[in-house]
């Protein structure tokens, strides 16, 4: 009987398995070959769209592309992080649905899309409903500014090329700390409130050293474009040399590691997930949330991951460029390798708690933060 | 008021109302004592992290608890009237439900007293197999109660470990009698089955492939900054404490107390194994934190490993287990406590008798965790509310117990 059972299951999921392995192929294709791809959407919006709207038609372009990375981003990322979880533990993880589990992500997504909305009663409902869709709107937007890459013209391949781009990122993401405010605040939940108040004081804290830690970086390109932080880490032994994280060592790689913590505050990971803290707030500033808007928060913080991730990569690891040439996918693989980073640190520490959190921000990485934005200037200045 | 006087020396025993009571509700916080910027936080009776049906009130200032309250009863489910209600043998299944994670220790517990109670002793294969299932029982306890409280600070993984671990040893349980949590394994004079062929030798490599996992999960958790930081200075129960408030087991070795039953009263031929009574040393803190409770259980896992070994080492090789068992169980008017070390501590059972009536008059349990609850409220005053949950984590509670 359950033969029979997985025998008609096998012929269902063998074809839909392909779905997510070709649109995957599709993505990182279409990723590798951007410069060409933008080239060619480029000409034709010149051929066939009136002047006047050819920039509009372009930037529209740009963000459904990234729009779309993003939204499938989740069930890509959910998948690995159950499969990284997963090994790490000495099990196998999702195995059933499609290949190695891979179409369990779009079964949970089509059941989260299904369940039923609910909003607690005495729940502020303007509030409640606004949350989820800024923690999303914070976290998509601040991809705007993110360059994949540079056409052999010099054309950066980015939605937004903005001349302050890290000053844009800084800002956007301070919005994702009101949305999960508002959602504490609003569930009318004490554990939800809770958690909502943790996470105000965590990220808060926290963009203190990032700003710093990305001033230090700014202080040595001598711009606040992001694509010219990254041409600047061009050249040296292999292509890898002259990256950020190995000029001035170990300097920069002090500022690396302690941006990537700062990252991992600013997304609430393990060991700085006390916003949600499973054990103590059964879920913290979303416990009240079902179905679709639970899915945002989830959206939200895989994109967070990504966000903070791929600035890591553009800031220290040299964003596209690397031994084999320049290419947006390795920008890509750079970013999605600090991703696995980031689960692997989950699946394997504690979570600190909230005042030693707070102490770890004010008494260590802030004053180191300083140290080495003053240390680099004047190494700078000497030079 | 009617009041049920013992059989054996006319001492009161329970005390019946007639007239019901009226709610008391005395013992939860009223809003109206809060002061200004305090709030109360119900924890539980549904909550990931309070192991069970507990229900815990807190008084909280922000994140730091002002006061907590636990409440209790959740799972209460009359076992000391059911007892008075069943035969002797009978009463077994119901011991193996108050610490369900422990259900060995507690039919032990139980047959130890009723075989008091009669005068008769086992033999020694059956007092060699109630040692082996008594520490492998132990052991399985404390791999769950390492593996949650793991969870409780936020680590996932061991847990799993754990449980990887645990699930061998309730697999090696299954077959040899049949059940994987609630086993009615220890008898009145005897065990229900003798160990199956090839067991002996499956408990061996057992424990040849448990130890390097456990020592691997021992680095992982037991020595991470993070954790010890979160546990090496919270819910300090000073040796004083420990004594005043009767604590047992590692709970009271975690104050740096050497108190072991299996050495200091020791039954079932305790005395005759080798191994050391393992007593918190706090290289990280202040003695009696949660983390010493914590490790004094990891390095008691090694010690029942040790012990173990030597008790299939001297097992002898032929012996009925049911040569004791009595046909029926009529013991002589009289009373009998034995007490004995299970996983939690010190479990014992107090059993007044009728004379020559199949039914026990009174059974009485005497539950490490309930004891063990009674100084709760001490510990997490002043706390913050993460440590409220480490502290429940280290006393290592099991409500079935708790409530009976």
């Amino acid at each position: 009987m359950i033969t029979r059972f997985r025998q008609i299951e096998m012929r269902l999921m063998g074809p839909l398995t392909m779905i997510p392995i070709v649109l995957l192929l599709v993505i990182l294709g279409t990723i590798a070959a951007l410069p060409v791809v933008a080239t060619i959407l480029s000409e034709l919006v010149a051929d066939f769209v009136p002047p006047a709207l050819q920039h509009l038609t372009i930037v529209v372009l740009g963000t459904a592309g990234f729009v779309g990375i993003l939204a499938l981003n989740p069930i890509y990322s959910i998948w690995l992080e159950r499969k990284v979880a997963a090994h790490v533990q000495d099990r196998l993880g999702p195995m059933r649905v499609g290949w190695h589990g891979l179409l369990q992500s779009f079964a949970d997504g089509v059941k989260l899309m299904f369940k039923e909305d609910l909003v607690p009663r005495d729940a502020d409902r303007v509030l409640f409903g606004a949350a989820p869709m800024l923690a999303v709107a914070s976290a998509f937007a601040a991809f705007a500014i993110v360059p994949w890459g540079v056409r052999e013209d010099g054309t950066v391949l980015a939605v937004a090329n903005l001349n302050i781009g890290v000053l844009y990122f800084i800002a956007i993401t301070s919005l994702g700390a009101l949305a999960v405010l508002m959602a504490g605040w609003g569930s009318n939940n004490k554990y939800a409130l809770y958690g909502g108040m943790r996470a105000a004081a965590q990220m808060v804290s926290y963009e203190i050293p990032t700003a710093i830690l990305v001033l230090v970086v700014v202080a040595q390109v001598g711009s606040l474009s992001i694509p010219d932080i990254v041409n600047a880490q061009a050249g040296g032994i292999l292509g890898v040399g002259d990256w950020l994280i190995f000029q001035l060592f170990p300097l920069n790689l002090i500022a690396f590691v302690l941006f990537f913590i700062c990252g991992l505050a600013e997304t609430n990971r393990t060991p700085f997930d006390i916003p949600e803290a499973e054990s103590e707030l059964v879920a913290g500033f979303h416990t009240e949330y079902s179905g679709m808007r639970f899915a945002f928060f989830f959206l939200a913080e895989y994109g967070n991951m990504l966000l903070v991730s791929m600035l890591a990569a553009l800031l220290f690891l040299g964003g596209w460029i690397g031994p084999f040439g320049s290419n947006p996918l390795l920008f890509f693989v750079k970013g999605f390798g600090l991703v696995v980073v980031q689960m692997w640190l989950r699946w394997t520490l504690p979570r600190l708690r909230v005042d030693q959190l707070m102490g770890i921000c004010w008494k260590y990485v802030i004053p180191i933060s300083f140290f080495l934005l003053v240390v680099t200037t004047v190494i700078k200045g000497l030079l | 008021m009617a009041e049920q006087r013992s059989p054996v020396d006319g001492a009161p025993l329970v005390t019946l109302y007639d007239e019901e009571l009226p709610p008391d509700n005395s013992y939860a916080f009223s809003p109206e004592e809060l002061e200004e910027d305090e709030m109360i936080l119900n924890m539980g009776p549904q909550h990931p992290s309070t192991h069970g049906v507990l229900r815990v009130e807190l008084k909280t200032d922000g994140e730091i608890v002002k006061d907590a309250r636990p409440h209790i009863g959740y799972l209460h489910r009359n076992f000391e009237k059911h007892a008075e209600n069943i035969d002797y043998q009978g009463v077994i299944p119901f011991t193996d439900r108050m610490d369900y994670v422990g259900s060995m220790g507690n039919s032990l517990a139980y047959a130890l007293t009723v075989e008091k109670l009669l005068g008769i002793g086992v033999g020694e294969r059956v007092a060699g197999i109630r040692v082996i299932t008594a520490e492998l029982q132990r052991i399985a306890s404390h791999l769950l109660a390492m593996g949650t409280y793991g969870m409780d600070i936020g680590a996932f993984t061991p847990f799993l470990l754990c449980f990887q671990q645990r699930e061998r040893i309730l697999d090696l349980f299954e077959w040899l009698c049949g059940a994987r949590l609630l086993y009615n394994y220890n008898w009145v004079g005897g065990v229900s089955h003798d160990l199956p062929e090839g067991w002996t030798d499956k408990c061996r490599r057992f424990l040849d492939e448990f130890v390097p996992v456990l020592d691997e999960v021992d680095k992982l958790l037991s020595h991470n900054k993070i954790f010890i930081r979160r546990t090496a200075d919270i819910g300090i129960i000073t040796p004083e404490m420990a004594k005043d408030y009767a604590l047992s087991g590692p709970n009271l070795r975690g104050s740096g107390i050497d108190w072991d039953l299996r050495r200091d009263d020791p039954y079932l031929g305790y005395e005759n194994y080798d191994f050391n009574v393992v007593v918190a040393t706090s290289p990280h803190g202040p003695v009696g934190s949660c983390w010493d409770r914590y490790f004094v259980r990891v390095r008691e896992m090694y010690e029942s490993v040790k012990i173990v070994r030597q008790a299939l080492d001297r097992l002898p090789a032929e012996g009925d287990v049911h040569e004791n068992v009595p046909r029926f169980v009529r013991p002589l008017a009289g009373e009998a406590y034995c007490r004995s070390e299970a996983p939690r501590g010190e479990l014992a059972f107090y059993i007044v008798a009728e004379n020559k009536k199949p039914i026990p008059y009174r059974v009485k349990g005497r539950s490490p965790c309930f004891v063990a609850m009674g100084l709760f409220h001490e510990i997490t005053r002043g706390e913050m509310i993460a440590d409220i949950i480490a502290i429940i984590g280290s006393l290592d509670i099991v409500l079935g117990e708790i409530d009976r």
